[in-house]
């Protein structure tokens, strides 16, 4: 490797970017690609997608009979939860099992209580300023469980101008559509609203906080791992 | 997942500083595993021209022979890429006790 590459992949690395070190495994020639930030879907570029996606590094042999080795280097997998209400315990435990480092922020103390999520980052602030704190990436999904506008709102604003690969929001259809109307009067549109899936997780009759986890989690990973059909089925709510 | 990140971000670190303190330094990463291996596709081990080295390629199996032969690669340049498992005499000696197979490839940083 060439330690320019090595310097550019450190780089890339730091600033949170996913991207895909490629090393032909008889020249030793190594060449990164960014398969979320590019369009075309040559051979290698979707082969690099492929492995991005599942997270999976691995050998792939190309028609030219070019054998290279495909290096992920993905940042962190991690979940910011609005509200630490009843449903986030159970969430950001499955989420942290799933392999997520959660965030939980409340500006509600006894909420956001270190007895209530051990082992989990509270952010004690107004939802704008944690999720500015959370700093939310490509590897990130958003997850909104307070129901209530002046909490939900200001978090998702600040959410939507960023990449997350998931934004979730808990509410029923009609408060959903209430969301999606004061969204549009701060100047939201179709394009931002189909990144939104309300109300939240995959539609499987759960009940209890803990089925709704699991049909929150059920939806993140979906997001993560099959992206085209879970931003359609967003498009879709 | 964060700790196995972690463990890469400090060996590539290693790698850069090591070459930019003016070391020979090589690359060794598991590139292919089968059956029970200890250690993932992607893990990396660093070495320098003096025999340190960080990260890890096995649980402690095969580093020994993988540094020998990352040492080989900074003093001629070429690239190897090595089976290490039970069906091979060599790794048999250097012994992957679980049983597992994996396929290791060692490049110069140059």
């Amino acid at each position: 490797m060439k330690s320019a590459l090595l310097e550019q992949l450190l780089q890339d690395r730091a600033a949170k970017r996913q991207v895909v070190l490629v090393t032909d495994l008889t020249s030793g020639e190594g060449q990164l690609l960014y398969p979320g930030e590019s369009e075309g879907d040559d051979e290698l570029l979707s082969a690099a997608r492929r492995v991005m996606v599942a997270d999976k590094s691995g050998i792939v042999e190309l028609g030219d009979g070019r054998k290279l080795f495909l290096h992920v280097h993905n940042p962190p997998l991690r979940m910011l939860i609005v509200g630490a209400v009843h449903i986030a315990q159970p969430l950001s435990q499955m989420a942290s099992l799933a392999g997520y480092d959660v965030a939980i922020v409340d500006p509600r103390r006894e909420f956001a209580s270190a007895d209530r999520f051990p082992g989990i980052t509270l952010i004690d602030a107004w939802p704008d300023d944690g999720v500015e704190q959370f700093a939310p990436d490509r590897r990130s999904a958003i997850v909104t469980l307070t129901h209530d506008p002046k909490l939900d709102d200001p978090a998702l604003i600040k959410v939507l101008r960023s990449d997350v690969f998931y934004i979730g929001c808990l509410g029923s259809n009609r408060t959903h559509g209430k969301r999606l109307e004061r969204l549009s009067a701060e100047g939201f549109g179709e394009a931002d609203f189909a990144r939104i899936h309300g109300p939240v997780g995959l539609d499987i009759g759960a009940k209890s906080p803990a089925e709704i986890a699991v049909s929150i989690i059920a939806e993140v990973t979906e997001a993560l791992r099959r992206p085209a059909r879970a931003s359609a089925a967003a498009a879709a709510q | 997942m964060a700790n196995e990140a972690v463990e890469h971000d400090k060996v590539l670190e290693k790698a850069a500083e090591w070459k930019a303190g003016g070391k020979g330094v090589a690359l060794a990463t598991v590139v292919a595993t089968w059956g029970s291996s200890p250690r993932p596709v992607g893990s990396q081990l660093v070495v320098e021209e003096g025999g340190d080295f960080v990260g890890s390629v096995s649980g402690g199996c095969i580093e020994g022979a993988v540094v020998t032969e990352a040492r080989r690669t900074i003093q001629d340049g070429q690239t190897r890429l090595i089976d290490y498992g039970i069906s091979d005499e060599t790794a048999w000696q250097v012994g992957l006790a679980c049983g597992g197979k994996c396929e290791v490839f060692i490049e110069p940083l140059e």
